[in-house]
């Protein structure tokens, strides 16, 4: 990787254009009534929310690549775990649910965690043919005890008012602290996985988290008693108003009208800028801190590690832990994120988890905003997110633009009907261009 | 005890299917490891080659089809297949142009050269949406069995029925051949005992003379003839889906790693690993049981686990290989 981080200084100027650029796109969307632009702040501060949701979450990937060198193909399962977060914490309780087999849910984890943690030590502490055997024997009578303890559990709990509820309900605490808990999920799958594929070759945490990825989401998708599965949670808490509340308080709707806005639009605006300022502000603590990271002593030998492995672990540097530490920390920033977005959503819907959109899109962000730049990935993420979005939009018109000439027929039907799946092929280009061109991205690392 | 209808059983449900599809597994695994041994880096865009492969094929079907051509009864998608193939082939090397020659020459990091091809996966699966849409194709034309299950009852007399589709054989012949030639093709030829010699030791081979571009190109056009025909099979017994490829990446890649990555032999092991347990953990097994125990009323289905987490089942033979044996059954070069 060296040979494509050392090049000289580049401008100052670049941040500032792009978020010139950034503003004035935002501007344009909600102003502008065109082919390209809908005209209203709704959309765009929707757009925005979810760009900030999205810097979040590329600030963790940037962590783990742009620090480290890690490449998370399973970010999609850190998102959909953090995301989980807000399901348990915040929503209310589900009567009757603990008495139809809570207790004897948490025994059931609490063996299965139990047999593999006691497999791992007899694994390491037993002579050598006899440990093997012992493992065996703890995994198979751990498994037959587990499955016997969780799926009377599990049967109870979906049976208990299946169509409103079915799962164990939550804690019904304030939704702002489901967003740790969120990180903390996130940072316990990324220990796991991390122990396992770190130390070896770097395609191999690649391919273990693309696994990790595919298997969370289909727990949850699944999973019925945890959050519902495919039958989704709705109505998860807010920190911020709802617009319904908004549009009946009168001193809203006259100070709506003093702008000139009538109180569904102004309801909309409001709760979406509320949104905005409490995820910039998630966003402006987690740059700091990642920048204080990152000029500390720690980032320094981080990114020593980065550059030359060999040489780190030769100046006494044990690079295995410094990876799993890495690796935690940025899972958790993720994590957060998935927080963030399904308390935004207040909807837990398994099925939207879709890897290209949630694992390879965050990717070009932080490769197009520039790996190793903390800054560099949050405007990538917001430039990009926006891009993902409109090109649905542009996909169509641009394909419209280019059949223009054609007569009607089955191909330029055919051809239109595919324009929206153009933003895949788009942003793939993206990424390669990037990666070859300018590998250092739009912002580069100082 | 009825030991004959829970053999039966047991080879309907787990013993045929798991065939089939670790065939399929196989023939992704093996191009998946070419590609390692020779480029030495884990293609994600594999699983996107593959059904890229099978758009193509499916394209040239349709144009058949039309001229009222047919191999009844055999799919006729098997006709289709070397066209597929060829455009495939085509399009790995133009992305090798494109894409991987530079790195290569740069000697970048593997992991660049992963990153490089998430972006070639991109556009290869947004290549084949655009092409083919998104929607279920079915097109498997032949005959739908070989044996099905009102005449094995007929002939047998047994009260448990045994089908073998059509598309199972042919996976198992056509894998069988793939097999077989590509295994000639790396023992026997002068090409392939240079490519084998290029992935041993990349300075020896080249100091003897062996021109790697020629090496490269011929790993490009064979990995995509095993993508294609991989990805053909597994779309006739399964139907074609585009997002259903990108899924089965997870399990070719466990394959090729549980072999060894690298080791064509152990990419071919792998791969029916990966789908006999695959498939035996998530069987039911209630039923086998029935016929071995008949006082006994299992309470479940005696199932480990539900058929949704069968990808969980290749991640776990995934960690297992990477905790206890790194470099995998059959010692790949990986460490």
């Amino acid at each position: 990787m060296s040979n494509t981080r050392q090049h000289d200084a580049s401008s100052a100027w670049r941040a500032p254009v792009l978020i010139v650029v950034l503003i004035a796109l935002f501007v344009l969307e909600g102003t502008t009534r065109n082919a390209m632009f809908s005209g209203s702040w709704n959309t765009s501060l929707a757009i925005l929310n979810m760009g900030l949701i999205s810097a979040v979450m590329a600030l963790g990937v940037n962590m783990q690549w742009g620090y480290a060198g890690l490449f998370n193909a399973g970010v999609v399962g850190f998102v959909a775990i953090g995301g989980l977060a807000p399901v348990l914490i915040s929503t209310g309780p589900v009567a009757g649910a603990w008495g139809a087999g809570g207790p004897r849910l948490l025994l059931a984890l609490a063996v299965g965690l139990g047999a593999i943690a006691l497999a791992a030590v007899l694994w390491r502490r037993l002579m050598r043919p006899l440990n093997g055997v012992a493992v065996l024997v703890v995994i198979i009578a751990g498994f037959v005890i587990y499955r016997a303890l969780f799926d009377v559990a599990v049967t109870g709990i979906e049976a208990n008012n299946s169509a409103a509820a079915g799962n164990i309900g939550g804690l019904g605490l304030p939704v702002l602290l489901s967003w740790p808990v969120g990180a903390l999920f996130a940072a316990g799958a990324a220990w796991c996985i991390g122990k396992v594929a770190l130390g070896l070759r770097s395609d191999y945490l690649a391919i273990a988290t693309l696994g990790i990825g595919e298997i969370i989401v289909a727990v949850l998708r699944n999973e019925e008693w945890l959050a519902r599965g495919v039958k989704n949670v709705t109505g998860i808490p807010r920190p911020v108003p709802y617009e319904i509340d908004l549009q009946r308080d009168a001193g809203f709707v006259a100070k709506a009208a003093d702008f000139g806005l009538d109180p569904a639009t102004a309801s909309g605006i409001w709760v979406k800028l509320c949104y905005a300022g409490l995820f910039t502000l998630v966003l402006v603590a987690l740059l700091v801190l990642a920048q204080l990271a990152l000029n500390s002593p720690w980032g320094r030998m981080m990114r020593a590690i980065r550059d030359n492995e060999t040489a780190a672990e030769a100046m006494g540097k044990n690079v295995t832990r410094r990876h799993l530490q890495i690796f935690v920390i940025g899972s958790a920033v993720i994590g957060l994120g998935g927080a963030m977005m399904i308390t935004m959503d207040g909807l837990m819907s398994p099925n939207s988890y879709n890897p290209l959109r949630y694992t390879f899109v965050i990717w070009v962000m932080v490769i197009v905003g520039g790996s190793g730049n903390n800054l560099g990935s949050i405007l990538g993420a917001i430039l990009i997110w926006f891009i993902w979005i409109k090109a649905e939009v542009w996909g169509p018109e641009f394909m419209g633009f280019v059949t223009s000439f054609m007569s009607d027929g089955a191909l330029k039907s055919h051809l239109i009907g595919s324009a929206p799946h153009m933003r895949f092929v788009a942003m793939g280009l993206v990424l390669l261009l990037v990666l070859r061109f300018s590998p250092r991205g739009l912002l580069p690392e100082k | 005890m009825d030991i004959l209808n829970a053999l039966v059983a047991i080879l309907n449900f787990v013993v045929i299917p798991a065939a089939a599809y670790g065939a399929q597994l196989a023939l992704g695994a093996l191009g998946v490891t070419l590609i390692y041994g020779i480029l030495r880096f884990s293609n994600f865009a594999h699983g996107d080659t593959m059904a890229f492969g099978a758009a193509a094929c499916i394209i040239v079907f349709w144009g058949l089809q039309a001229l009222g051509i047919s191999l009844h009864p055999l799919p006729t998608a098997l006709l289709a297949l070397p066209v597929a193939i060829a455009v495939t082939a085509l399009l790995m090397i133009a992305t090798d142009r494109v894409v991987y020659r530079y790195y290569r020459a740069k000697r970048v990091d593997p992991i660049i050269m992963v990153m490089a091809s998430v972006g070639v996966m991109f556009v290869m699966n947004g290549l084949t949406r655009i092409i083919i849409g998104v929607d279920e194709i079915r097109f498997d034309d032949g005959a739908r069995f070989v044996i099905n299950v009102a005449d094995f009852r007929a002939w047998t007399g047994l009260s448990e029925g045994l089908a073998l589709r059509q598309s199972q054989v042919v996976t198992l012949v056509v894998t069988a051949l793939a097999c077989w030639a590509l295994f000639w093709f790396l023992n026997r030829t002068r090409s392939g005992k240079a490519m084998r010699a290029y992935s041993d030791n990349e300075d020896l081979a080249l100091l003897s003379g062996i021109d790697p571009d020629r090496i490269v190109r011929m790993t490009w056009i064979i990995a995509a003839a095993l993508a294609t025909t991989a990805g053909v099979l597994y779309g006739l017994d399964k139907s074609f889906k585009a997002f259903n490829y990108f899924q089965i990446l997870l399990p070719i890649f466990a394959a090729a790693i549980v072999g060894g990555l690298g080791n064509p032999v152990g990419a071919v092991a792998g791969g029916f690993i990966v789908a006999f347990s695959e498939v035996a953990i998530t069987y039911p097994w209630r039923k086998v049981a029935g016929y071995l125990f008949p006082g006994w009323q299992p309470e479940g289905l005696l199932q480990l686990l539900s058929t949704e987490y069968k990808f969980a089942v290749s991640f776990v033979i995934l960690i297992v290989v990477l905790l206890f044996r790194p470099t995998g059954l059959f010692r790949g070069k990986s460490v």
